[in-house]
């Protein structure tokens, strides 16, 4: 069968490219779209360990995950909404008001 | 035959993650994104995660991405996609994530290599079964189970209070 | 009747701490009964227990109350205890009393005066400063009230304190008190340290069993000294005195004639013991008190302010005082204390009384036939004027011959000299003062003529109970001439000061044709004074003026005070605030402040470089959070 190790340097090649995609981009948008990345890659070393140990917890992780991640999804995308309503663009940059 | 299905599924993710870093275009990022999301259920079924799988596709790229694109359609950017990146940031975050990598490849090296045998592969079959998912979702996890209920109820109330304009939605 | 005798200092000091307290809501009326009634009580206290006295064997003496132990360290212990015997009795009588007639005659001097509580309250709180002085029975306790006039003094004399002059002549005071102060702390440390106790009882049974070493004794005697010419305006330390003239005049009279300047002769009577220990010591004692008595007389020839030569006349009169103890006749110097208390006090009074008359008017050559204007003050003044200068059969003339026959019988030939010519010198400016002031030719301002009054009763009262004082005082304290057991002073005071036993003086007894020769020759100098005086400024008024064209040179110094202040701004107080400013700009501001500052500005600027992280940019942070990250894991991983 298949190694078990791939799916695990598999996620840790996602993840670190979510990592490079997060500081890559200036929208807001796709930002927040490498987010969801990392938090897939880090779905799939779950459950690859689940079948690793044969045991379904990893799985059950992995449901809560992906709820929580659709209930995290809803809220950031309102919030990019509003932001964009307030400045008009959703580059990254024009929001440092937090400056200093 | 699997092996084969895992390189292609593999690298289908990793190109549209690729392909996502390099496009400017919102709209294609999320798509790409949507491919991206596809071919990791894939992967998820060959882990005999069948339930999963779905509750990925369905969920995830379904419902996620849908949102994400209801949201790109709304700011309709007319200008267009904001222009270059700054060279040094992209660099270093290549770098330290490529740092981040082989640190944690590193980290979990020890607790892989006891996993790579290719040890008896008996009562798989039933592995990820909705059923046996059921039962454990329903006892063991019941409690985390109920508030994520609250959780995503608490999502959807202020989702729609934030974007509540002043007279009426 | 003695029991009771631990109450003298109390009642006048909650008396000062009421009217500290709750003055402000007192009415003056008040304050008055209050003040003078509280001085008082004291004195019948202290009356009460003179007179309990007199019945005590002498071996019981003194009678201790401790009231309650206040430092307790180790070894070392004083405490709040007061005791009663012939030396601090005496005191206190002298204090209270004159205090009491002085608190009255305030009411009417200062009545006008808008400070009226504050001054009353000061003035009790010396009060009782000055009974624990002299009541304590352990030195550090006796330093305390030494302590605590030195305090009152200064807020005294500074009483109006908007004025320039009187804040920096308190200021003054204060700080010249505390170079003496500073040898007395010095002196009273080796006492304790070689006695191991500061108990005056413990202290004089030490001394007189030779449990001190001649060395030793004579350090502690010249240490403790110094800090008497400071409180007693001796030479080197006198020059705040003459410029204390700028407080109130009941307070000149209190305070710097009858009592807190007399407290470093109590101090040394006290400590007899210690300078019987130290013949040195003695001696250099009797010869300040000799010159400074010279010296100030001759300051006293020249200057035209009232109370400036009232002021001059008190160094020189406390300068017998130490003639006195100096010689081992520490029962005259005493004797000279509480006579000089009576009519040191009236002079200042009715010089106050004077200058209250001429609304204001100090200075002498504005003066002149005031005797038909001031029927009460005219013959107080005078009566205190002949006291001082040593007309027989008044008061001073008993003390001041028994201090200089007591030298001249112990061989001190010099120090009499010096005091038969300080007798002349007293005499003499003395009654320059009456004649200027009360006698010749008016040279009054016409405006102070006008409203030229007598004083009213509170004021004129107290002088003419002091004037019968001033002459009566003095019997008690019949020279030997008159049969031995004649000097009721002496006899009363003779446990403390001239035990039976021990290493002391013996008492000098000089042959009754002696003494007689002596009595003589006081009244033959002090009358030729009055007439010299009388001369010169009565029949041939031109004499002044002719003596200061013909030596120029000798007036300017004696007017100017042998340049003493100036000697001193120049050597001592220049040099200091010169010093205190380089310290100051230097040290202080240099260093102590520019380290703070500097503390400061490092805080800031760190401040500033960890701000520019802060770019409000989420990337940024995330880039922070993920280096953070790797951090961690590798930390965790190896």
């Amino acid at each position: 069968m298949i190694p078990v190790s791939y799916f695990f340097i598999l996620s840790l090649l996602l993840f670190a490219l979510g990592v490079i995609a997060f500081f890559a981009k200036r929208d807001l948008i796709t930002m927040f779209m490498a987010v969801e990345v990392m938090l897939n890659a880090a779905n799939l070393s779950f459950i690859a360990l689940a079948k690793a140990t044969q045991l379904l917890h990893g799985q059950v992780v992995v449901f809560f995950i992906i709820t929580v991640a659709a209930a995290e999804a809803a809220v950031g995308l309102a919030i990019i909404l509003l932001l964009f309503r307030q400045k008009r663009t959703i580059k990254a940059e024009e929001f440092n008001q937090m400056k200093g | 035959m699997a092996i084969f299905l895992f390189f292609l599924l593999a690298f289908l993710c990793v190109g549209s993650i690729l392909a996502m870093i390099i496009s400017r275009n919102q709209a294609h990022n999320a798509l790409f994104l949507v491919l991206a999301f596809a071919s990791l259920a894939g992967l998820f079924g060959l882990l005999d995660a069948p339930f999963i799988a779905a509750i990925q596709v369905i969920i995830y790229a379904g419902a996620i991405m849908v949102l994400f694109l209801f949201v790109i359609m709304m700011i309709n950017l007319k200008e267009g996609i904001p222009a270059e990146r700054k060279r040094w940031t992209v660099r270093l975050s290549i770098f330290l994530a490529l740092l981040l990598f082989f640190q944690l490849a590193l980290a979990i090296r020890g607790a892989v290599a006891s996993f790579s045998r290719p040890s008896a592969e008996p009562a798989s079959a039933s592995l990820g079964s909705v059923t046996e998912l059921g039962r454990l979702l329903f006892t063991d996890y019941l409690y985390p189970f109920e508030i994520t209920s609250l959780l995503i109820i608490a999502a959807l109330v202020g989702a729609m209070v934030l974007v509540k304009k002043k007279d009426g939605i | 009747m003695t029991d009771s005798f631990w109450l003298i200092p109390f009642i006048p000091g909650a008396s000062a701490f009421v009217l500290a307290v709750f003055g402000r809501w007192l009415s003056k009326k008040w304050v008055s009964w209050q003040a003078c009634l509280s001085v008082l009580a004291s004195f019948i206290f202290s009356a009460i227990a003179f007179f309990g006295l007199l019945r005590v064997e002498p071996e019981s003496l003194p009678i201790i109350k401790t009231l309650f132990a206040w430092i307790i360290s180790g070894s070392f212990s004083a405490n709040l205890s007061l005791q009663l015997d012939p030396l601090s009795s005496v005191m206190a009588l002298v204090v209270t009393g004159v205090g009491f007639l002085i608190h009255v005659y305030s009411i009417g001097y200062m009545g006008q005066d808008k400070g009226y509580t504050r001054y009353f309250t000061y003035l009790n709180l010396f009060v009782f400063a000055m009974l624990l002085l002299v009541m304590a029975s352990n030195i550090v306790l006796m330093f305390v009230g030494w302590e605590g006039v030195g305090l009152c003094s200064y807020l005294l004399i500074g009483f109006w304190f908007e004025k320039h002059s009187a804040a920096n002549a308190g200021k003054k005071a204060f700080l010249v008190n505390r170079i003496g102060d500073a040898a007395f702390i010095l002196g009273m440390f080796f006492l304790i340290f070689h006695v191991g106790s500061t108990e005056f009882g413990v202290i004089d049974a030490a001394l007189r069993g030779g449990h001190l070493s001649a060395g030793v004794a004579t350090l502690i005697a010249l240490l403790l000294f110094v800090g008497a010419t400071g409180k007693s305006a001796q030479i080197p330390l006198y020059v705040w005195l003459p410029d204390a003239m700028e407080g109130p005049t009941p307070v000149s009279a209190l305070i710097h004639a009858a009592t807190m300047v007399t407290a470093g002769v109590y101090m040394v009577s006290r400590m007899n013991a210690l300078y019987s220990l130290s013949p040195e010591a003695a001696q250099v004692v009797a010869v300040v008190g000799a010159l400074t008595a010279i010296f100030a007389a001759t300051m006293a020839l020249t200057h035209n302010d009232i109370k400036r030569v009232l002021a001059y006349s008190t160094i020189s009169q406390i300068g017998y005082m130490f003639m006195g103890c100096g010689v081992g006749a520490y029962a005259a110097g005493m004797f000279h204390l509480y006579t000089h208390a009576f009519f040191k006090s009236l002079l200042f009074l009715a010089a106050g009384s004077v200058m209250h008359a001429l609304s204001g008017e100090l200075d002498m050559r504005k003066m002149g036939g005031l005797r038909k204007y001031l029927p009460l003050t005219y013959p107080t003044f005078l009566v205190g004027a002949i006291a001082i200068a040593g007309v027989p059969f008044l008061s001073g003339f008993f003390s001041k011959d028994a201090i200089l026959t007591q030298a001249f019988a112990r061989g001190q030939y010099f120090i009499w000299a010096l005091g038969v010519m300080g007798a002349i010198l007293t005499a003499f400016y003395m009654f320059r003062l009456i004649f200027l002031t009360f006698h010749g030719e008016e040279r009054l301002d016409p405006k102070a003529k006008e409203h030229l009054h007598e004083s009213p009763p509170v004021m004129t009262v107290p002088l003419i109970i002091l004037a019968f004082f001033s002459v009566v005082a003095g019997y008690i304290g019949l020279p030997v001439v008159f049969g031995e057991k004649a000097n009721l002073f002496d006899r009363f005071l003779a446990p403390v000061l001239a035990p039976t036993h021990g290493t002391g003086m013996h008492e000098a007894h000089p042959a009754a044709s002696t003494e007689w020769l002596l009595i003589l020759l006081s009244v033959v100098v002090a009358l030729s004074g009055i007439y010299i005086a009388y001369v010169f400024y009565l029949k041939r008024p031109q004499t002044p003026h002719n003596l200061v064209r013909r030596f120029p040179g000798i007036y300017r110094l004696l007017y100017n005070k042998y340049y003493v202040d100036e000697i001193y701004n120049a050597a001592f107080v220049n040099t200091t605030i010169r010093g205190s400013e380089v310290v100051y700009h230097r040290f202080d501001l240099g260093i102590i402040d520019g380290t703070i500052n500097a503390t400061g500005e490092a805080t800031g600027l760190a401040g500033r470089w960890l701000s520019l992280l802060q770019s409000g940019l989420v990337k940024d942070y995330a880039l922070v959070f993920l280096v953070g990250v790797i951090i961690l894991l590798g930390y965790l991983v190896f």
